[in-house]
């Protein structure tokens, strides 16, 4: 392994855990951004976090899958977009980096768009969805509109840019 | 492998011989029974099919994107009509309720507004409710928790004279468990307490772990402790949670929302596999309406390129299970349901 990788790990490595300890601080998650972190996008709800125990209170029967691929925790928040896009992030940290990708992996890429971002990333018209390390980050949109996703990818970018710090 | 619904099984609504016998003796004799007698109640009667009612309007959200409410509320007339074999809806809607019964309404929120019961679509039945003669106030929208019913954007309500919207997290559950099979569950107070009759609101949705869901998985909202009941594929969990004797006795219809549906993905909110058929799926027969779901899943997923659900892993064994002799909540044979389209 490069000695660049094994920092790269070793620094997704300690997100991961900083976010794991927030949750059982029940603190805001560090990566999910802020109000006008980002233009345009304004967080409009608290984080939610929720633990492998209390999965299912938020994905019902879709938490199966996760858990079986090694699910760790998610914290999830609502924006909205120049106050008319509204959108849900979802940040999965997974065991390892196999487990956010075989996650990622279990839904077919249908029209998807490959964009350069994180470790694999796939864009649709209502949604980002990408991997990087362990974690799965997943944005969906509640209405489409011609600006809906590059809007997504930029939220896309903030948090993939927060997780590489 | 998919079981395919022989040719004779789609009739259209002029083909639909048997109506108005269908109302005396179907739909008439499951309301009183409850919908989990639907099955004993028509083979007694010498009646072994099931209806299903489809109503589709291709034009349901016109130019916009979002669901028209006269057209709902005219797509719902419809599918009411049929469904009972009435000349007007409202009659149908006297058939299944009477004035001073509590109705509750049990819609699915849990995937957040994307994929939760339409809201206009229950802003229809509730106004017929009311022409019906059931005072706002005994109208009751509920799920599990007040949080997820105002994500999915029913307003939480308990004021005098209105409709109200509750969740189960403020009224709670049953200090005693309800047991059939595998299961054993509190139920919602809404549903043992403050309603005499329910409807039940799903969604259509594939699901990763029990392959679609529609009429039966809803009620894993009534209970307690439904993810001690998602192994197996749901099997036989979803079968014995329809067993449980409140659900049985108060569930009488199911006006299955398929105004959007997912064929991938489910049940969480991946609007990439989201399509809008635009329709309502109506029956009392909780397993022939599951049935039924399957196939309509298994036709987009084939159109879009997906693999079966079998090849996935992901039969929903579950419909079987509800139709077997032990359970005998409906039936999963396409040659004992009729279905109809209009």
């Amino acid at each position: 392994m490069r000695f660049g990788t094994r920092i790269r790990l070793a620094a997704l490595t300690a997100v991961a855990l900083t976010l794991l300890l927030s949750w059982g601080c029940k603190k805001q998650s560090p990566v999910l951004p802020a109000s006008n972190e980002l233009s345009g996008w304004e967080k409009t709800s608290e984080t939610r976090s929720f633990t492998p125990a209390t999965l299912s209170d938020y994905i019902d029967g879709g938490a199966e899958q996760y858990l079986k691929a090694g699910f760790k925790g998610v914290s999830t928040s609502d924006y909205k977009f120049q106050g008319k896009i509204e959108a849900v992030a979802d940040l999965y940290v997974m065991a390892d980096a196999n487990a956010a990708r075989t996650i990622f992996e279990a839904d077919p890429d249908g029209n998807a768009k490959i964009i350069p971002l994180g470790d694999a990333a796939r864009v649709f018209t209502q949604s980002v969805i990408f991997r990087q390390g362990p974690f799965l980050v997943r944005i969906v949109a509640y209405q489409e509109a011609p600006e809906t996703p590059q809007a997504l990818i930029q939220l896309a970018q903030g948090i993939e840019k927060k997780l590489s710090n | 492998m998919a079981v395919q619904f022989p040719k004779e099984a789609f009739l259209s609504e002029k083909q639909g011989i048997g109506r108005r016998e269908f109302l005396k003796v179907g739909v008439a004799g499951a309301v009183v029974l409850g919908a989990g007698d639907a099955l004993a109640f028509a083979a007694a009667m010498g009646t072994p099919k099931s209806r299903v009612v489809i109503a589709k309007d291709a034009m349901l959200r016109g130019s916009a994107s979002t669901v028209d409410a006269s057209r709902m509320t005219a797509l719902l007339d419809r599918a009411m009509q049929s469904s009972f074999g009435t000349k007007d809806a409202l009659a149908a809607w006297k058939q299944l309720i009477r004035p001073g019964q509590v109705v509750g309404l049990k819609v699915n929120t849990i995937a957040g507004h994307g994929l939760s019961t339409n809201v206009t679509f229950v802003e229809a039945i509730t106004e017929r409710l009311q022409q019906a003669g059931i005072k706002p106030y005994d109208i009751v929208i509920w799920d599990r928790t007040g949080h997820e019913l105002e994500r999915a954007g029913f307003p939480l309500s308990s004021a005098a004279g209105k409709v109200r919207c509750i969740g189960t997290d403020a009224v709670g559950y049953e200090q005693t468990p309800e047991k059939f099979g595998s299961v054993s569950s509190r139920l919602s107070k809404i549903l043992t307490q403050t309603c005499d009759v329910v409807i039940n609101l799903p969604l259509l949705k594939d699901h990763v772990a029990s392959g679609v869901t529609l009429s039966m998985k809803n009620m894993y909202g009534v209970i307690d402790n439904p993810s001690h009941y998602h192994g197996g594929g749901c099997n036989p969990g979803v079968a014995d949670v329809n067993m449980l004797p409140s659900i049985r006795k108060k569930v009488r219809l199911t006006i299955g929302d398929a105004t959007s549906a997912c064929y991938h993905g489910g049940p969480e909110y991946k609007p990439e596999y989201l399509w809008r058929a635009n329709s309502l799926i109506v029956g009392s027969d909780p397993v022939a309406l599951d049935f039924t779901a399957w196939q309509i899943i298994e036709r987009k997923r084939a159109e879009a390129g997906l693999k079966p659900l079998e090849a996935e892993g992901r039969l929903p064994r579950y419909i079987a299970t509800a139709a077997d002799a032990r359970h005998q909540l409906g039936t999963n044979d396409p040659r004992r349901i009729t279905l109809v389209e209009v």
